[in-house]
């Protein structure tokens, strides 16, 4: 017998020997000289190591010698020879704070009348918030935006790292020695000549000034974006991870590619990038997306490029946030106010960040988070406080634009920041607190909600009924730092699972999730009954033989 | 040995086409309940990865088969009949129990009873072809579109290739069971492998006496 079956066993092994291999163990050459995935080459290739030259030492230059007391007057200075930046930042959002592709009289934006589940709203607020403004002394609304000495160079471009706008100073620095008493920390004013001298291409630093810091500390609301994106190891972020550590040492600039003072990034309902397209397709491209250097086809396994249509690069290589630092994950304004011997107090939480504040509420910190995951075509939708709102279900303040039938949709991890908010229960709209300030109608000063939302709402000229309450909010951010090292991506079943982390995104079918269930049980039923019916069959077999032997003997 | 003769019943090709195709069911089985969530063995990469290479390896082998199939005039042995079918169904639900003879014998050139002829005809002809159908269109989901095919649904393909997966599995049990129906428990299976079957020596005499009668 074994002789008989010995060629069919060659033959076997010839299939097996002359076949390909799975292609998770596939050795195929991508590129010349490396196995590595063609996203890899693409992308390597796309941003070889940079050799940035500049004709002017500004140390040298006399404009920036004379005697400086204020910011406008260094903006003054840098004007001399810049002559169109001002001109140029006046349009952008930095400066603006408006969503650009919003009809005017919406007013999306933080600089409008959109309205967030943070500190809610910049209106009647404006010295406190502004203090990330790129720009000097937006205290009110009648700030002048057209005025050019007003911007502030200085924040983005300075390379000391002594630059600090006070917080409360309407986006001015200290001009002496002062204490923020929120957090102890003395501000000098700045070094005029030294910082003006040291300017140049915007570092993360200078970036992260702001956007490591929005909502009014570190990590509380992006939760991809936080002080520790300032030096990185490879381990958290792959693209600004350190050299030493493995990484490629971008700082933002790298992928925020900037035309006219116009830094490529989504705002609001705009989406980051229009096309999908990579810098092979158009060179001038923004590097924005993943595919503008990885292409459209970056794995070595055709059936993971299969998803590269309807799956964000994200959602696989973000597996969590904040996982470093936590982030601010809940809000619930309606508990503020306690007094304790009839002072405000902060109550301490767990990882280290405050569980209630007198002033803001109760907060949930959460590290390592796992993003939600939802349809998403680059544009995010804002509630404004002139939007009717529906009170009986959470608010949705800033929502992804997109489902399964929008073909530039594509599943995106989001952070959603929770919280309760306060809107006008008879007007059925979001409202604007006036917290902060040295007036009696400020929140923050007398901890009255009915005076300070008066305030708020009247200073922005929308109507307020007096009553009001505390509505469940939603807020998103996208999930695009923190790309973690290619191990560290989501494995397949992550997804491809029963009650994976696409459990709730409804509208497909996805292998190893959905099933036709009255299918499984027709068909397991059918195996078992047939696995009973040979086993019972077989059975008789064997009874009815010993019971013929039997007869015979 | 008395009353039992041996006979070649099965080429080397077609040995090595049943067992390599054994194999592959099982692996594709396997892999493809592994993909359907049914439980964890290889991981989900390493099971879809599988799944497709066995699959293409599988299509490969079919149509090695079909070739077979037709140049070798084999396919006659997979023609329908109804004639003796239900004695061949009375046999396996009562007579088998009794020690009656199986009624009809295997012949070279009459392989299959007739229950096996329609049996494997329904798989070879059909479940086995919509198998194949819906795997390839399963595998190539993401260029339905291109290919003008946009109005599929991933949910009934993938249905339908589950459902061919339980027939599959329901048969392959069945056969399994069956092979141990022979005058001992592993003949058929040996004679799977060395390509003898042994046979009861009576049909040799009908046959011989059938001469004698010219």
């Amino acid at each position: 017998m074994f002789s008989a079956i010995r060629p069919a066993l060659l033959l076997l092994a010839l299939l097996a020997v002359s076949w390909p291999a799975p292609p998770a163990l596939a050795q195929v050459p991508a590129a010349p000289a490396t196995d590595e995935a063609q996203g890899r080459v693409m992308a390597r290739q796309a941003t070889k190591e940079r050799q940035l030259w500049i004709t002017a030492d500004h140390s040298k230059h006399e404009a920036l010698k004379q005697p400086f007391t204020s910011g406008p007057e260094v903006t003054k200075a840098c004007l001399s020879c810049h002559n169109q930046a001002a001109l140029q930042f006046h349009k952008t959002i930095h400066w603006t704070w408006l969503d650009p592709s919003e009809p005017p009289d919406r007013k999306v934006g933080k600089g409008g009348l959109t309205v967030n589940n943070f500190c809610v709203a910049l209106a009647s607020n404006e010295p406190r918030c502004t203090s990330c403004h790129a720009g000097y002394g937006w205290k009110d609304k009648n700030f002048d935006f057209t005025d050019p000495a007003k911007v502030d160079c200085l924040v983005c471009h300075e390379h000391t790292g002594t630059y600090k706008k006070f917080p409360t100073m309407a986006g001015n620095p200290a001009s002496e020695p002062t204490v923020f008493p929120e957090d102890k920390q003395e501000y000098l004013p700045p070094d005029w000549n030294a910082v003006a001298q040291s300017v140049g291409r915007p570092e993360r630093s200078n970036c992260g000034a702001c956007h490591f810091y929005g909502g009014g500390g570190d990590a509380v609301k992006h939760g991809d974006l936080d002080s520790s994106m300032t030096n990185p190891t490879k381990a958290l972020d792959v693209h600004m991870g350190s050299k030493e550590s493995g990484g490629q040492n971008f700082d933002c600039a790298r992928c925020h590619t900037t035309k006219l003072h116009n830094i490529a990034g989504r705002i609001y309902s705009t989406p980051a990038a229009k096309d999908r397209k990579s810098l092979v397709q158009d060179d001038l491209a923004p590097k924005i997306m993943c595919e503008s250097c990885h292409t459209a086809t970056p794995h070595k396994s055709a059936k993971m490029n299969d998803h590269t249509d309807r799956v964000a690069c994200q959602s696989c290589h973000i597996p969590e946030f904040a996982r470093v630092i936590p982030t601010k994950m809940r809000w619930d304004w309606s508990t503020a106010g306690k007094m304790k011997d009839g002072k405000p107090f902060k109550t301490d939480g767990p990882l280290g960040k405050p569980s209630y504040d007198t002033k803001k509420g109760d907060f949930t910190w959460e590290k390592d988070v796992v993003p939600e995951y939802y349809w998403f075509n680059g544009s995010i939708t804002n509630v404004t406080a002139k939007d009717k709102i529906d009170p009986s279900k959470p608010v949705r303040l800033a929502w992804p634009r997109g489902e399964r039938s929008d073909p530039n949709a594509r599943i995106m991890p989001f952070k959603v920041h929770r919280g309760k908010t306060p809107y006008d229960t008879v007007n059925r709209t979001m409202l604007v607190p006036h917290l902060f300030g040295k007036d009696d109608a400020a929140y923050w000063k007398s901890y009255d909600w009915a005076t300070a939302l008066k305030a708020g709402m009247e200073y922005v000229n929308l109507p307020f009924s007096g009553q009001f309450d505390f509505v469940e909010t939603e807020y998103v951010y996208p999930t695009t730092h923190m790309v973690a090292p290619k191990d560290k991506a989501l494995a397949c079943e992550q997804c491809h699972a029963r009650t994976g982390r696409l459990a709730n995104l409804a509208g497909f079918y996805m292998p190893g999730r959905d099933r036709v269930t009255a299918l499984d049980w027709l068909g397991w039923l059918g195996v078992i009954g047939s696995v009973a019916g040979v086993g019972l069959h077989g059975l008789a077999r064997a009874f009815s033989r010993r019971n013929h032997k039997e007869d015979k003997s | 040995m008395t009353g039992r003769t041996k006979i070649y019943l099965y080429t080397r090709y077609e040995r090595f086409w049943h067992w390599i195709q054994a194999l592959l069911i099982v692996l594709l089985l396997l892999t493809g309940l592994e993909v359907h969530g049914a439980f964890r063995l290889l991981g989900f990469k390493r099971a879809v990865a599988w799944h497709e290479t066995l699959g293409v390896t599988w299509l490969v082998l079919f149509a090695f088969f079909v070739f077979w199939l037709f140049t070798t005039g084999q396919w006659k042995q997979y023609i329908p009949t109804t004639k003796k079918l239900f004695e061949v169904i009375r046999y396996y639900a009562s007579g088998i129990f009794k020690g009656e003879p199986h009624p009809v014998k295997k012949r070279p050139e009459a392989k299959h009873n007739p229950l096996q002829r329609l049996t494997y005809l329904g798989l070879a002809a059909l479940l086995l072809p919509v198998q194949m159908l819906t795997g390839l269109l399963y595998w190539t989901y993401n260029s339905w579109a291109a290919w003008g095919l946009g109005f599929l649904s991933l949910e009934v393909v993938a249905a339908l290739h589950m459902l061919c997966a339980f027939a599959i599995l329901v048969f392959f049990i069945v056969h399994v069971y069956m092979t141990t129906t022979g005058h001992t428990l592993t003949a058929h299976i040996a004679a799977m492998f060395s390509g003898w079957e042994e046979v009861e020596e009576d049909e040799v005499q009908d046959w011989e006496r059938a001469r004698k009668g010219v």
